[in-house]
């Protein structure tokens, strides 16, 4: 079905720390790895040690300069995935019943084997987190790795996201955003998590920390107000120097 | 976008071909035994060559059949089986007309209405994205159903239908062009919304994720049909609706509607051209393109 539930029991998502991602793109390599070799579709490369390699990535690294009014710009490294929407667009537009939000966990899943690869899922979505797969011709998004999380098999430490999983940075961090003492919500309440494209309606699950204000100089030098001012004119050769360049270039 | 050839003919196609058909059901002409089977067959060949076309740019189009389990919430989904009921029902009513010399109005005047509702259902799974603000507008059904509209009176032989249908699509383009030109604007998103920095400062993209490009920028952040819009929009207008309308008022005869008709299909291709090249889908702002 692909109207959306009413609610969800939980809302299973990511928070992603922009102070602190470094931009290393381990995340993108660990989700490639990981939903290439597991549930689904692999995720093609198409012409991958030619001229125009392109790819299904399910995560993306960005990085953005931002220019405050005062001070030096600042660097961004913006990891973009799925952000599990409350109001998902990309699952009511589906004409098959192949996308859906799921009323446990509020995941949202595509089944691969009732898609039929029109692409309009990609189109509703603004944030560009659906690919078509090349190869296989079926639309693929992040799982939140559903078959990790719940995955008895692996050691209690592994069942997270694998790019969650393999952050060196700690700037990915994954629970669930309905309950308002789990350490996700803490951390969103705590920093400020906002949505993106919040004009859009919706509503994401997944929330973005947003950098920390930077430090501010402030001259704390005690000694400098004893000091004398370095000699603003040069003398000796360095003046003579001056003076003639000076007289030379006119100036 | 990337205008694909297969969505653009699909959409002038069956929309001229539902058009069609939603003129024969209200019996405009009303037609039996062989002219019936040719205006039938006309309309058919538009309407089901449209469909077909649509189906090329599917991934896995055997599974194609799935598409009509969703019309609760999928307007794509409820094209697919408003389109299917109204081919059947229109086939009943067409075959009583060529083979039993009979007219089923009430099934006929379904059949139109069904046919409309195509059209409409078709524009809708472009208005319905609120990610291309462009085409987010009640500009995008009012074109559409007017367009089919024109394109049925035209191909249905109803001069004063066709005018009056003519000049409201060509007015209905003007206003759609106008209005759409601003929509981006208004829909509020840009770089410091899509990334929520812009409480830091001026946001700009610095590095792509990649070198090489993706599904989504070669799909929804592709500009090269952008580069001649104003000279096209002229030329748009121009052959789909002033010839036409020229056409007609100096004289109907066999020669001067099949120009007119073959001039609308071809400034219809170019405006719905249009349509897709002009369209900017907001993922362009994570990229710094539009």
């Amino acid at each position: 079905m692909t109207t959306l539930p009413a609610s969800t029991e939980k809302k299973l998502g990511l928070v992603i720390d922009l102070d602190t991602c470094v931009g290393c793109h381990a995340c993108v390599v660990s989700c490639k790895g990981w939903n290439t070799e597991n549930y689904g579709a692999p995720l093609s490369d198409q012409d991958p040690y030619g001229a125009d390699p392109s790819g299904t990535f399910l995560n993306r690294v960005h990085s953005y300069e931002v220019q405050p009014s005062e001070g030096p710009a600042q660097l961004i490294h913006f990891p973009k995935s799925c952000l599990h929407c409350d109001d998902a667009p990309c699952v009511t537009v589906c004409p098959t019943g192949a996308s859906y939000k799921r009323v446990e966990d509020g995941i949202v899943l595509v089944n691969e084997s009732d898609c039929i690869g029109c692409g309009l899922c990609a189109w509703a979505c603004p944030y560009g987190a659906r690919e078509m797969d090349q190869a296989a011709g079926v639309m693929k998004k992040c799982t939140l790795c559903v078959d990790r999380i719940y995955n008895e098999n692996l050691p209690e430490e592994d069942r997270q996201p694998a790019c969650v999983r393999t952050c060196p940075a700690g700037a990915r961090h994954f629970g669930d955003l309905s309950d308002p003492d789990s350490e996700v919500s803490q951390l969103v309440a705590e920093r400020g998590g906002m949505d993106l494209m919040p004009e859009q309606g919706t509503k994401p699950v997944n929330k973005y920390l947003p950098p920390r204000p930077k430090d501010t100089w402030e001259e704390v030098d005690i000694l400098a107000p004893l000091l004398e001012p370095v000699a603003p004119e040069a003398d000796g050769l360095l003046g003579w120097l001056d003076r003639t360049l000076g007289k030379v270039g006119g100036k | 976008m990337h205008p694909a050839p297969s969505i653009i003919v699909f959409t002038v196609l069956s929309g001229l071909g539902f058009g069609l058909l939603a003129f024969l059901g209200l019996g405009m002409p009303t037609v039996f035994g062989g002219v019936a089977f040719g205006y039938f067959t006309i309309a058919y060949l538009l309407a089901v060559i449209g469909l077909a076309s649509s189906a090329f740019h599917l991934g896995n189009p055997q599974r194609a059949l799935k598409a009509f389990t969703q019309w609760r919430s999928s307007w794509l989904s409820r094209e697919a089986c408003l389109s299917v009921a109204t081919l059947v029902v229109m086939g009943i009513y067409g075959g009583g007309l060529v083979f039993f010399n009979t007219k089923l109005s009430t099934l006929g005047l379904l059949g139109s209405i069904l046919a409309l509702a195509t059209v409409f259902a078709t524009s809708m799974i472009y208005g319905q994205l609120k990610t291309v603000p462009r085409w987010n507008s009640w500009t995008t059904p009012a074109l559409f159903v007017t367009l089919s509209l024109a394109g049925g009176a035209l191909l249905a032989g109803q001069v004063l239908m066709t005018l009056a249908f003519l000049v409201l699509a060509g007015v209905l383009q003007v206003i759609a062009w106008t209005l759409g030109d601003g929509r981006f604007a208004e829909a509020g998103s840009t770089q410091g919304t899509a990334t929520g920095l812009e409480r830091i400062g001026t946001v700009r993209h610095f590095e792509s994720p990649h070198t090489g490009t993706n599904y989504l920028l070669r799909e929804m952040v592709h500009q090269v049909g952008r580069k001649h819009a104003q000279t096209l929009r002229v030329i748009a207008l121009a052959l789909m609706v002033v010839l036409p309308v020229v056409l007609l008022w100096l004289g109907v005869t066999y020669v001067t509607v099949a120009l007119a008709a073959l001039s609308h299909i071809v400034g219809t291709l170019a405006s719905r051209w249009l349509f897709f090249a002009e369209a900017e889908h907001v993922v362009g702002l994570y990229y710094g393109k539009r």
